[in-house]
């Protein structure tokens, strides 16, 4: 294992409450010593001249379509992972809704084998809340947990059952895992294919309701008070949603959320002509929403930024908009639309790395997020200033489906580390076989 | 060469001589059998609709032109091929435009972006409808000289209607004033922003009216729990003669067809002297026979 020394980074942790420039030695993997004076280079040091970079905990992504099992042609593990080291993380989390839908150990230990094979980045399996993603019986939360899994959610999918819902929470109270939930009430959302609002009405498209999300929040937190038990709530879309999480968390209820890139980035006007890039679920939010999520990154209601990385291929995206998948790519633009909010001055450095890093991190109980001393060496090394154009055809994931292919970004990925070894660099991977 | 895939996009002044050159389309017009002399206007009907795919066909065929009827009904469609191949494959066969009517909105916008020749939405979803609104237009103006300063009332289920829509975005750049009426859950969210007035009070808004457009209640919408009956529909929003006698004396009753008679319009009144239905379908022969010369001579 090779020794590496950063030199001059701006060093950016928020755990451990540093921000300023730093040398950081690297040893056997892990974190050995992050120091403000100049440390000498060990003779076997690799040298890493960091000046006007960012050097912070490796980015976690705690929500990704792998695609594998089932869906080899729009996303592996091994693609996943390119994809996730090239945006800058070195940790992401699994969903389980693939075809064969993670319900067994069989089936996460599929994912972590393809993910030991990948060897670029830790990947964490999500396993499914019930069987099938049924929403009818629980699977075998035990069996996934001891296998691997670091959470359980029916992602994709809603349970609908308030019952089934109510034992999960309880159920995983033994285990302490955190239930992960996508709040789409189907009766409120059914057949609709954006937000309802006045671009649906203009483009003549049925809409989702935003208490389609807030009504299964609301629902979902009432159960979880009863349960004392730990909820997640996946990519919230809307201003009341984030009102109820903080009040919630405010009454120290054990509740955390994610807010995805495009949701903080885009409003439903995205849609344009029927861009089924601007397709996703939960749908594009207008402006007010937009802003909620905004104040909810700042003001600590929402803990984590996560991508909702769901790779399509072309074919899924090039038809009617009613009848266009869902989805769209984001490990690879997750950090230049996080800082563009730093350069608008929404979020402050600091506060951006904790939502790609620390938060997570602490969300799902993973190891990384911080830099102290015997911290593994997952770390991101940022070029804040640097300005990039997307271009989806070169991205490392398999599929090309974003609504920012051509957007000018600001701060970009300079290298990748996973476990003391540099698995991305300037803009190349750096893939061990 | 330009689509028609909506009327938002159109300026007035566009509109106005898109208008113009109907007039001269219609009966006793000069003959303009030449215009589309040896062209191909194909008709691509996703749904069914004899009036507007007849009154194409009418119109290409008075323009000159040859007309390649595509139906999805047992169609390549059926056996699983895509919107945008069955367009590329209708353009591979030279048509100088593509009139397109589909259930989903944005479909006619979708083939526009990946064919050369002009595409005319004929209706989709329940986006626009265009040659609809400019064929009402068009009838208004016949009456009036001139929409400025004139209130049309729609009346109905505008959430599902691509002909409130684009009626709504036509009058507006004409210049008149337009009130949407209906049960609060048939009107979407956002009318405001497209220039509309919203009420749900029939009563108290007809004799503010110079034209009333009634739209078709789309009485399969009925198990979806937007209404409670047809019956209560009817009692609230269906013109029938004692509410017309509400109405300003001269003003017309417009419906864009078929009607469900004695719904959202009684027999009386659809029959009755202020129904121009009838005119509106003579006048959407001319009106697309200046479209087609439009968007593909």
């Amino acid at each position: 294992m090779t020794t590496v020394l950063f030199q001059r980074a701006r060093v950016i942790d928020p755990r451990n409450g540093v921000d300023g420039v730093r040398d950081v030695l690297v040893t056997d993997g892990k974190v050995a010593r992050v120091s403000d004076a100049p440390l000498p280079a060990p003779t076997d040091a690799r040298v890493v001249d960091a000046t006007g970079k960012w050097l912070v905990p490796g980015f976690i992504d705690l929500h990704v379509h792998l695609r594998e099992p089932g869906e080899e042609g729009k996303e592996t593990v091994l693609t996943g992972c390119r994809a996730a080291v090239a945006g800058g993380f070195t940790g992401v989390v699994a969903m389980p809704n693939t075809k064969v839908v993670n319900d067994t150990a069989l089936v996460t230990e599929l994912v972590l084998s393809r993910a030991r094979d990948a060897a670029l980045c830790h990947v964490y399996p999500a396993g499914a809340i019930t069987k099938g993603l049924k929403g009818e019986e629980l699977s075998e939360a035990g069996e996934l947990i001891g296998a691997g899994c670091v959470a359980l959610t029916d992602d994709g999918r809603p349970v609908m059952n308030a019952a089934l819902m109510r034992r999960v929470l309880q159920y995983a109270t033994q285990f302490d895992v955190p239930v992960m939930v996508h709040e789409e009430d189907l009766t409120l959302s059914a057949g609709g294919a954006m937000h309802e609002g006045a671009t649906s009405t203009r483009l003549g498209l049925r809409g989702i309701p935003a208490s389609a999300e807030v009504a299964m929040v609301a629902r979902d937190l009432v159960l979880l008070e009863e349960t004392k038990g730990r909820l997640h709530v996946a990519h919230v879309s809307c201003e009341g949603s984030v009102r109820l999480i903080r009040e919630a968390k405010r009454r120290g209820l054990r509740v955390t959320c994610e807010v995805a890139p495009h949701h903080f980035t885009l409003d439903d006007r995205a849609v344009g002509d029927y861009d089924t890039h601007a397709k996703m679920a939960p749908p594009l939010r207008s402006d007010v929403d937009v802003r909620a999520l905004r104040e909810a990154l700042v003001d600590g209601t929402v803990d984590a930024i996560a991508t909702d990385h769901a790779p399509h291929g072309v074919s899924d995206k090039l038809v009617e908009f009613e009848k266009g998948i869902n989805g769209i790519v984001g490990l690879e633009t997750a950090l230049g639309l996080t800082l563009a909010l730093v350069h608008e001055g929404v979020l402050t450095p600091r506060r951006a790395v904790e939502l790609l890093s620390e938060g997570p991190a602490r969300v799902f109980g993973l190891p990384g997020g911080h830099l102290a001393p015997g911290a593994p060496a997952d770390i991101t090394v940022v070029s804040p200033g640097e300005e990039w154009t997307v271009d989806a055809h070169r991205f490392y994931s398999r599929s090309r489906n974003t609504p920012f292919h051509g957007r000018t970004l600001k701060g970009r990925v300079a290298q990748t580390w996973v476990g003391g070894r540099c698995v991305f660099e300037d803009g190349q991977l750096k893939e061990s076989r | 060469m330009r689509h028609l895939l909506g009327i938002a996009g159109w300026r007035r002044d566009e509109l106005e001589a898109l208008l113009d050159r109907a007039q001269a389309h219609l009966p006793g017009g000069p003959d303009a059998s030449h215009v589309l002399r040896g062209r191909v206007v194909a008709n691509l009907f996703f749904e069914d609709s004899t009036r507007t795919r007849s009154s194409f066909e009418v119109a290409a065929r008075k323009l000159g032109a040859d007309v390649l009827n595509w139906s999805y009904a047992g169609s390549s469609v059926s056996k699983g091929e895509t919107l945008l191949d069955t367009a590329r494959n209708i353009e591979a066969m030279g048509p100088a435009a593509i009139i397109i009517r589909h259930r989903s909105s944005g479909a006619p916008s979708l083939v526009a972006r990946h064919v050369k020749c002009a595409v005319v939405n004929a209706g989709d979803g329940a986006h626009e409808h265009p040659s609809q609104a400019l064929l009402d237009a068009f009838t208004l103006r016949q009456r009036w000289g001139a929409l400025e300063g004139r209130t049309v009332l729609i009346v109905g289920d505008v959430l599902h209607s691509r002909v409130a829509r684009s009626n709504l975005v036509c009058l507006k750049a004409l210049g008149a004033r337009v009130v949407l009426c209906g049960p609060p859950t048939l009107l979407p969210p956002g009318l405001e922003e497209m220039g509309g007035e919203v009420t749900h009070q029939l009563d108290a808004v007809l004799p503010q009216a110079d034209a009333v457009m009634c739209l078709r209640l789309q009485t399969e919408r009925m198990s979806e729990a937007f209404l409670p009956s047809q019956r209560e529909y009817s009692r609230l929003f269906g013109l029938t003669p004692a509410r017309a006698e509400r109405m300003k004396p001269d003003a017309p009753v417009l419906h864009p067809g078929p009607i469900n008679r004695g719904v959202e319009l009684s027999p009386a009144v659809a029959d009755g002297p202020r129904s121009v239905i009838l005119d509106q379908v003579a006048n959407g022969v001319a009106v697309r026979r200046a479209i087609l010369e439009v968007c593909a001579s």
